[in-house]
């Protein structure tokens, strides 16, 4: 026995030691949060720093002549006219009428600020409106990417490295006479990959990403609803049971290349489904999402108080009508959450794509589930791999599209939440 | 609660709808996949024959070569794809493998050359470099009286009074860069095998020894940003830098490159394999595919025009080192012909 006045000494002095250790343990998990919210703005303030002035582009607005002599063309509405034609030669006759002190030597210079598909509009533009020829016309064309960063990072060398002396001095006077502008880049949300900066855009990695995501919603929902149900509600507790719940427990763990390996042999190598497609990509994320929805949704069905299960068995519900009535329309939000936690994973997964040929340079939008494309992350994957310094500054920007698609599906999920869930 | 149910069947049927409308499809776009070496070029071609408006702007997957021409060589069919790009030559194995899944006529297309250079500040002293010497300072294990031993040579000079009397520093590409992959075997393995000891070597060790670098400081891996490692070389004139030629062509003014077996990087030397460290690409071509899926000839053709890889095409722009005259026209009369690629064509 101790003396119970010993006993309130040893706690009285151990008091102290107490009340620490608990500050200690608070400034750990303080800490903890300022070193995870600390990285996290370090990551954002980098992104939005590299790639806010992706958002931008820069245009040269030039007064073309449509000269049938320097463009060798008679007849705009001959496509084989149209073909052999130069649309290059009247660019650089009005920069050189803006630029006078630029020489004969100084043409190859006065090309490289103007896109290298500046001529493809001119030709496009043309062929639209023939009656143009012999007249002269005010036309904004991209300017070449290195212009674009040269432009938009004044002062920084290592951005004008890829322009000469003369052609900086170029660029510099153009500016001041505003033939060369900056504007918000509409061609970034209008258009798919390029291999040139100035005219690559996400449009092409949207709809390929809402494609993929559309079908797995529309596969792994209903499966993953329906099969949380059953193991829930209907299925009796035994040993096989026990082994499906083990491997779906397993099957969230799996690393998400494993799931590309298994859609290229089945999906692909067995099934003989096209490679590339938002199909198949759908089917493989499906396939990762599973997982994830079954889980969340067996958590959202046992959360639904047994109270009600009872009443309504109570009042001579069957089994079904219990679940479909009571059970499922309580658990929706907890199921529709946890899916859209899910799918918002499976919208930033690359890994699994990669192997089923969705990584790719694809130019055109995808128009349907089985035309090739690719995805956001992937995009991002693709520009951040390019050499072009230009691409370094898009590759961020995608990074910031991306972002705001996962928070808008982060926000819709806290939302939905909010509205449908009820507290007991 | 009916809303609800309704909601729920129509998003099954949906669901089932997708899964059973699998079409065994015409496809109009043309496949490609194979080396990442040859993509940034190949890609530039296919979207400027998208741009004409002909066709369709091809799909390109960048899978290396060696995963290119598996994928390639799986069958015909519009599920696979119609051309590979290869920064090596197809192998004998490679070609069985086509034949045994019914890919019988491939035609091939060299398209011009790339060559790892070992530059440096133009302020730097010139190396005039032999393979051997470039294996011993770089090499991780190097022969010493007979025997491998850890590399001991600090300076280039050490290994030949020839060589600058400086430390041996040199920046090069990370080992996932296809550039490294290139360097090890044809620098690296080739500078090697002209030591004697290395002919003792058993095969297995052979690949260990020959082709690792040493890491010990005097290789940096510098990663993939080319600028940087420019900013680097032309502020220390004690360092080298590898990488591939076109980065050299564009800072011709502020860089040199050192002469390996005496030969300099050229464009002509390289175009020619003169240059011990040039590799060739190529493009293999399905006939089988030819006006099954719309033009994978005028895309051969567009790949292969004077527009595309004369002096002044827009290849060049982007950094290939163009064919010859004379190679630019066999490409021509093969486009015509499209002979067939046999095993016997190879040696």
């Amino acid at each position: 026995m101790i003396d119970p006045k010993k006993q309130a000494e040893i706690v009285h002095k151990s008091l102290k030691k107490r009340y620490r250790k608990e500050k200690r343990f608070r400034a750990y998990g303080i800490l903890a949060i300022t070193i995870a919210l600390a990285s996290l703005i370090v990551l954002f303030a980098d992104i939005i720093n590299k790639g806010h002035t992706g958002f931008l582009k820069t245009t040269i607005t030039l007064d073309v002549e449509m000269n049938a002599e320097t463009m060798y063309l008679e007849d705009p509405t001959d496509p084989d006219a149209v073909r052999m034609a130069d649309f290059v030669e009247p660019l650089i006759q009005s920069l050189s009428e803006i630029l006078p002190e630029a020489t004969e030597e100084d043409r190859g210079k006065l090309r490289g600020l103007i896109n290298p598909y500046a001529s493809s509009q001119l030709r496009d533009e043309l062929v639209a409106n023939p009656d143009w020829m012999g007249t002269t016309q005010t036309i904004t064309f991209l300017a070449h990417s290195n212009v674009d960063v040269y432009n938009k990072h004044k002062g920084n060398e290592a951005y004008s490295i890829k322009l000469s002396e003369e052609q900086q001095q170029y660029v510099d006077k153009l500016r001041d006479k505003g033939v060369i502008e900056t504007s918000f880049n509409d061609v970034f949300f209008t258009s798919g990959d390029s291999r040139d900066p100035a005219r690559a855009g996400v449009l092409g990695a949207i709809v390929g990403s809402l494609l993929v995501m559309f079908v797995t919603l529309v596969l792994s929902f209903p499966i993953g609803v329906a099969a949380a149900i059953y193991l829930e509600e209907f299925a009796p507790r035994n040993r096989i049971t026990d082994f499906i719940e083990v491997n779906i427990n397993n099957l969230a763990a799996v690393p998400s290349i494993i799931f590309g390996l298994l859609g290229l042999a089945v999906f692909i190598n067995l099934f003989g489904m096209p490679r590339s497609v938002p199909f198949v990509g759908g089917l493989v994320l499906t396939l990762m999402t599973l997982p994830t929805i079954i889980i969340s949704s067996r958590a959202a069905i046992k959360s639904v108080p047994p109270s009600i299960r009872e009443a309504a068995e109570g009042v001579g519900a069957s089994k079904m009508q219990v679940v479909l009535h009571h059970v499922l329309p309580l658990a929706m939000p907890g199921m529709l959450t946890g899916s859209i936690i899910g799918m918002a994973q499976a919208l930033g997964e690359t890994a699994p794509l990669l192997l089923i040929g969705m990584v790719a340079f694809i130019v055109e939008i995808p128009e349907g589930f089985f035309d090739a494309a690719t995805v956001l992350p992937v995009q991002v994957f693709l520009w951040a791999g390019s050499p072009e310094l230009a691409f370094i500054e898009r590759a961020s920007a995608a990074i910031m599209v991306l972002l705001a698609f996962l928070l808008s599906m982060n926000a819709l999920a806290i939302w939905l939440r909010k509205r449908l869930e009820r507290r007991w | 609660m009916s809303k609800l149910k309704t909601a729920l069947t129509s998003i099954a049927l949906a669901g089932s709808l997708a899964a059973i409308s699998v079409p065994a499809m015409a496809r109009d776009t043309i496949n490609i996949v194979g080396s990442s070496t040859v993509y940034p070029f190949a890609t530039v071609v296919a979207e400027r024959f998208g741009n004409q408006g002909d066709f369709p702007t091809p799909k390109l997957e960048s899978t290396g070569s060696g995963g290119g021409l598996k994928i390639f060589c799986q069958g015909i069919g519009t599920n696979h794809p119609d051309i590979t790009n290869a920064s090596r030559r197809i192998k004998a194995s490679e070609i069985e493998l086509c034949k045994s899944n019914g890919v019988e006529e491939i035609t091939e297309f060299r398209i011009g050359s790339d060559g790892i250079v070992i530059a440096s500040s133009k302020e730097a002293e010139h190396m005039d470099l032999t393979l051997q010497q470039l294996f011993l300072a770089l090499g991780e294990k190097v022969p010493v009286d007979g025997k491998w031993v850890k590399n001991p040579y600090k300076n280039w000079s050490d290994i030949d009074s020839s060589l600058p009397n400086k430390k041996i520093v040199v920046m090069g590409p990370p080992p996932t860069s296809g550039t490294r992959d290139s360097f090890n075997e044809q620098g690296l393995a080739a500078g090697c095998d002209t030591l004697p000891e290395a002919a003792e070597l058993a095969e297995e060790e052979h690949a260990a020894i020959c082709e690792s670098i040493r890491e010990d400081g005097a290789f940096i891996e510098a990663g993939e940003n080319d600028n940087l490692i420019v900013q680097k070389l032309v502020g220390d004139t004690g360092l080298y830098g590898i990488f591939g030629y076109s980065f050299l062509e564009e800072n011709a003014d502020r860089l040199q490159a050192a002469k390996l077996d005496g030969v300099e990087p050229k464009p002509e030397l390289i175009a020619e394999d003169k240059y011990p460290l040039a590799r060739s690409m190529f493009f293999y071509v399905k006939k089988a595919h030819i006006g099954v899926v719309p033009g994978i000839a005028e895309y051969a053709a567009e790949f292969i025009s004077p527009a595309a890889m004369g002096p002044n095409g827009y290849l060049k722009d982007v950094g290939l080192i163009v064919p010859t005259r004379d190679q630019l026209m066999v490409l021509q009369t093969k486009l015509k012909e499209m002979p067939n690629l046999t095993a016997d064509d190879l040696k």
